[in-house]
């Protein structure tokens, strides 16, 4: 069960992440989390939307590099601790993490931890062995 | 000083005879052993007979790049391959290299035309040559190496590359002639001044500098920072490499070496010959080669003819610095490169980029630096930068390895190159030429 994510490359120049985001407000799009990681040369923005298949078409539309990409999603309470728990359990099982965000969501006290990593399958079954709940598209 | 005093000053009337028998010689061994050729004279309906002085030359067709592509690798060469001793390779339009073949002669009279080159420039029998063009196809380095060797000189064959190394030997040494691209000797005076040396600390007199266009004030440059006196060369391999022409003391114009490379100057849209002193298309028909002749050669490089009379009394006609192209091949670090082999390595290295890309060449600290922007294709986007980096750095191996020059390959989103509606803009060169 993997969380869909969408996957922008971007070029440094300004206005460029707004742009992004005009693109999915005039398609009534939701942002629901989202991450960048820059070079000195170019970003990735990584997002999940409330409709990436449409976030996908439209972006590519308005001349956006954009693909579909598949993640893991965890969600742990959100206190004090639990990032620590997680990234301690991935390491001493030698699992290497591409790259992770995470969002608190006050509603429910929980945070979502968003991962990629080398090897999904080890990964969900060793969090899920130690009680830490995998959360779907839907959930999110 | 010259290094054939009677080749390189041969009167008006002796040139004409010489270059009349050895154009109807060669016109005669063409038709006879290369098919290309026979077919070629034949569709213009020009026989042997036709060609009876070197005013007749005009009757014969061109020959092209694009030829030597046709008759890859070996099928323009007129001797049989026992007696080709050498071969030498520069850029094709594609993926397949420019290929000359040289039987000993060919050999001997390039190695004569760059020792009268060393020799306009100052060299003699006590000198040290540094040559450090690259050693390998490229012609720079060998062609400039058995000119040296011939001349009676002291050769360093130090070829390209690793600079520090370079300085060491000049100094230690004390070479008082280098041969290498005028941009490399802009590079080197300004590492030799970071290293804490002045001029004082070398011998250098002279630098013959080829291979890539330059400007006077390059020349300014060169010679304020290494205190020598800077000769521009000409050459290029299908005509036998350097020592096509070079620069005499006097420094207005490279003399051709007009007994073995024959020269015109042709409209660049009209192809027909033009008057001394008007710019157009450079044309070589090679008088005395064995290996692989070429008649009427389109160099592409615009420039113009000058017979006035030089004052160092060579005869031989000289042209003025390259003015440009008349095809895209760009010069960088001294290595040719068209457009269209960066666009093959794209179409077929990986199918995550387009084939849309645009060149961006400039100068920094004296060396030439090629960038090239090229389009991830439309459905493409990494959700990892390790991958964008890994595409990027098996873009520019590739690249490398097809062009000889490395390239900063910068990848941009689909659509953000300009299209154009006619020939498309691929190169920006910020250059001063």
């Amino acid at each position: 069960m993997l969380v869909n994510q969408i996957a922008v490359f971007l070029e440094n120049r300004s206005g460029r992440i707004a742009e992004f985001a005009k693109v999915l407000k005039n398609a009534n799009i939701n942002i629901q989390a989202m991450s960048i990681a820059d070079t000195e040369e170019y970003g990735i923005l990584r997002a999940i939307t409330d409709n990436n298949a449409l976030a996908i078409e439209t972006l590519r539309a308005n001349g956006f590099n954009t693909a579909a990409t598949d993640l893991l999603g965890f969600e742990v309470p959100d206190k004090p601790g639990e990032m620590h728990r997680v990234l301690s359990l991935l390491d001493e099982a030698k699992i290497n993490i591409g790259y992770l965000y995470s969002f608190s969501r006050t509603s429910k006290k929980s945070a979502i931890i968003l991962i990629k990593v080398d090897d999904n399958d080890k990964t969900e079954k060793l969090l899920t062995d130690n009680g830490i709940n995998l959360v779907s598209k839907d959930i999110i | 000083m010259y290094y054939n005093q009677k080749l390189e000053c041969l009167t008006a009337d002796e040139k004409r005879e010489l270059q009349s028998q050895r154009l109807v010689a060669l016109v005669s061994k063409v038709y006879n052993n290369v098919p290309y050729y026979r077919a070629k004279m034949q569709a213009a309906g020009v026989s042997t007979s036709d060609i009876k002085s070197i005013d007749d030359i005009v009757k014969l067709p061109f020959t092209t790049k694009q030829d030597l592509r046709d008759n890859y690798p070996f099928g323009m060469f007129a001797v049989p391959k026992s007696e080709i001793i050498r071969v030498h390779a520069s850029s094709g339009t594609t993926g397949k290299l420019t290929v000359v073949g040289y039987t000993k002669n060919d050999i001997n009279v390039w190695a004569e035309c760059c020792a009268r080159a060393l020799v306009a420039a100052g060299a003699d029998i006590n000198s040290t040559v540094h040559v450090a063009y690259g050693y390998g196809l490229f012609t720079g380095g060998l062609g400039m190496h058995y000119g040296g060797e011939l001349m009676g000189a002291t050769v360093v064959p130090v070829s390209s590359g690793n600079t520090a190394r370079q300085i060491m030997l000049m100094k230690d040494f004390q070479a008082d002639i280098i041969c290498c691209t005028p941009s490399y000797a802009i590079y080197l005076a300004d590492e030799m001044a970071k290293q804490g040396f002045t001029p004082e600390d070398f011998n250098l007199k002279a630098g013959i500098f080829g291979a890539e266009p330059w400007t006077n004030e390059m020349r300014d440059e060169i010679e304020a920072k290494l205190k020598i006196k800077a000769y521009d060369i000409y050459g290029l391999s299908e005509i036998s490499g350097p020592g096509v022409a070079a620069e005499c003391a006097y420094q207005t114009g490279s003399h051709i070496y007009d007994d073995h490379f024959y020269p015109e100057i042709v409209g660049e849209d009209t192809l027909m010959p033009v008057p001394y002193g008007e710019k157009g298309e450079l044309v070589f028909t090679t008088l005395t080669k064995e290996g692989i002749p070429l008649i009427r050669y389109r160099t592409r490089d615009i420039t113009m003819l000058d017979n006035s009379p030089c004052p160092c009394g060579r005869t031989g006609l000289r042209i003025s610095r390259i003015k440009g192209r008349s095809d895209d091949m760009l010069i960088i670090r001294g290595v040719n490169i068209f457009p269209s082999q960066i666009e093959s390595v794209l179409m077929s290295s990986d199918k995550r980029i387009s084939p849309h890309y645009h060149i961006n060449i400039d100068r920094i600290n004296n060396l030439d630096i090629m960038e090239i922007e090229i389009e991830l294709d439309s459905s493409v986007a990494f959700d990892e930068i390790k991958t964008i980096e890994e595409v990027k750095r098996k873009l520019a191996a590739d690249i490398a390895s097809a062009i000889g020059v490395y390239a900063n390959i910068k990848l941009v989103s689909c659509g953000s190159i300009a299209r154009s509606e006619g020939k498309a803009k691929r190169v920006t060169d910020k250059r001063v030429l």
